[in-house]
């Protein structure tokens, strides 16, 4: 059994409230959105807020939009079960939507938001565990402790990116919409993360993340993902790969990317992606030769840490195959690429 | 503490519980109502899934405070649900459960049965896949959950009047027949 520490749970109305709330308490407050990452957490005394601030009251955080522009516009606290079923993602951002439904199981789905899975915190296996089993450890860099158990004598913790959406985004270009004691501003979530596992992302004191906006895709836009774990049903990823083929009328590629997750603190964009597909024709011998020598590229590039469970080894082995497969699908008009 | 109020299976209740008990400490500890399990608490299971507004829900996870006035169904209410609605007995999904032998120690039942409610509730004749899918969250280390599956199919088939296929064991034993049965 499980307990939670204590605190104090307000539940504002509006957006201004939340940050007022916030901003009072200061650093003793944390948001809670569908709880599924944070109260686990606090149940391991990862995080002990004496305060949450619940966003579930909060009308204006819910629900998918198409802009007149063509971008779609996503509520913080729309839930995963409700992007993964959108039919404006499924068509403008599939891979957005394969993410979402291949994150956890139904329940944590339905539970679970966007806005959380973008703010999810890092993981390890020698962090995401009860007090007494950490203490038992010695603790480590990331929560009461001053060693990294992954990287001996390691200065940086290197604990995994492993939201499964945060690669979707990446290769969707999204930005991020966040509002703060000082007013809003607009991220490209590139730009929203550093390369420390103990917080890898930039959110601002008092800050909430409002909403997630995808840029409009061209017509010829293609989109999959790719999710490696242990129980299909509802683990972690082991290994998350997003990628990205916009063709043109001739199905011939104009734009490439593909970007790789629970490596490391951040997720990778794969270098060189756009100059060894653009202008290969789906399905030709010549394309295919592509997307081989991109798989190659993204195994050369990606060395994933013996972070998270999961041999290192095997899953710096299943890079290139998870890369090639969801090209592929992608190419098809497929996906996800997922072992159940 | 505060006193919250909830509506449980159909009725209303008040509470006095302090802000960090969950829904599973709540309905355990303080309504009696143990029939939604406490397995792993911490979001890996699916033992202590209860319906939120009909959909399946973590109890565990959830805070207690953050479902006031939403509607909660636990395992006890699925019975009397069934018999206000006019129906005899219990609710043809436990009624399945129990004639598909689809449970050893039954401690994920109760979750396993909400998931499998709140499909039929949205998609009253569901595929093998489709069942599958929906009870993804819900994880049994006993039954191998094949007759799980084969309880769900047998309840839709009982709703709409068919028969589902032989179960696995019973084809299982027919093959082992006809083979005794080859000189
Ligand atoms: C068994 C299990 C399996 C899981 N499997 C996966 C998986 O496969 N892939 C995956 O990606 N995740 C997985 N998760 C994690 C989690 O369910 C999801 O990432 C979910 O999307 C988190 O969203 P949430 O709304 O519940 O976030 P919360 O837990 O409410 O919040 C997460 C963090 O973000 C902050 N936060 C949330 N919303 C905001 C906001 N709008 N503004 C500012 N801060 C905010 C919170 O303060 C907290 O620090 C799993 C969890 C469990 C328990
Ligand atoms: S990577 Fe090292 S410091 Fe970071 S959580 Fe894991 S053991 Fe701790
Ligand atoms: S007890 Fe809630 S998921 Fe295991
Ligand atoms: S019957 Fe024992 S866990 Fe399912």
């Amino acid at each position: 059994m499980l307990r939670l520490p204590k605190f104090e749970l307000r539940s504002p109305r509006t957006l201004s409230e939340a940050i007022q709330l916030l901003e009072e308490a200061g650093p003793a407050a944390m948001v809670i959105a569908g709880g599924t990452d944070l109260v686990p957490n606090m149940k391991h005394e990862l995080a002990t807020p004496e305060l949450l601030v619940s966003l579930a009251h909060i009308e204006e955080l819910r629900g998918v939009r198409r802009e007149p522009e063509g971008a779609l516009a996503i509520g913080a606290m729309t839930s995963l079960a409700e992007v993964a079923a959108s039919e404006l993602v499924q068509r403008f951002a599939p891979a957005l939507a394969q993410a979402c439904s291949l994150v956890a199981g139904p329940q944590l789905r339905a539970m679970g938001t966007l806005g959380g899975n973008v703010l999810l915190d890092t993981r390890c296996q020698w962090f995401n565990q009860s007090y007494f089993w950490r203490q038992a450890l010695g603790f480590c860099m990331k929560k009461d402790g001053s060693v990294c158990h992954v990287v001996q004598g390691g200065k940086n913790c290197v604990a995994a990116a492993s939201n499964d959406t945060a690669p979707a985004l990446m290769t969707l270009g999204a930005r991020l919409e966040l509002e703060g004691p000082e007013g809003s501003r607009t991220t490209a979530i590139d730009d929203f993360w550093v390369a420390d596992g103990i917080v890898n992302k930039k959110l601002g004191a008092s800050e909430i993340l409002t909403r997630i906006v995808v840029p409009p895709t061209p017509r010829g836009h293609r989109g999959a993902y790719g999710k490696l774990r242990d129980r299909g049903s509802i683990d972690f990823p082991l290994l998350g790969v997003a990628v990205r083929l916009d063709v043109d009328e001739t199905e011939r590629v104009a734009h490439a990317d593909v970007v790789v997750t629970a490596l490391a603190a951040q997720p990778k964009r794969v270098a060189k992606v756009g100059d060894t597909l653009r202008g290969q024709t789906l399905g030709s011998p010549e394309f295919e030769s592509a997307v081989l020598a991109v798989a190659e590229l993204a195994r050369k590039q990606c060395r994933p840490l013996p972070n998270i469970p999961g041999d290192a080894d095997y899953r710096r082995e299943m890079v290139p195959v998870y890369v090639k497969r969801t090209l592929f699908a992608a190419a098809r008009g497929d996906g996800p690429v997922h072992h159940v | 503490m505060t006193v919250f109020s909830f509506h449980i299976n159909g009725d209303r209740v008040e509470v006095a519980a302090p802000d960090h008990w969950t829904l599973l400490e709540v309905l355990r500890y303080r309504l009696g109502l143990t029939g939604t399990k406490q397995g792993c608490d911490k979001g890996d299971c699916g033992a202590c899934t209860v319906l939120v507004d009909g959909r399946p829900w973590l109890a565990c996870l959830t805070l207690a405070k953050s479902v006031e006035g939403r509607e909660i169904t636990t395992i006890e209410g699925l019975m009397p649900a069934h018999r206000k609605s006019g129906g005899a007995g219990a609710d043809p999904l436990q009624d399945a459960f129990d004639r598909c032998g689809a449970l050893q120690c039954g401690f994920c039942q109760p979750g396993m049965i909400l998931s499998a409610r709140a499909l039929l509730a949205r998609n009253p004749r569901p595929t093998r896949v489709e069942i599958r899918h929906a009870l993804s969250g819900n994880l049994c280390r006993c039954t191998g959950y094949t007759q799980i599956f084969e309880a769900v199919e047998s309840a839709v088939a009982q709703a709409c009047g068919t028969t589902t296929a032989a179960r696995a064991w019973e084809a299982q034993r027919e093959r082992a027949c006809e083979r005794e049965d080859t000189p």
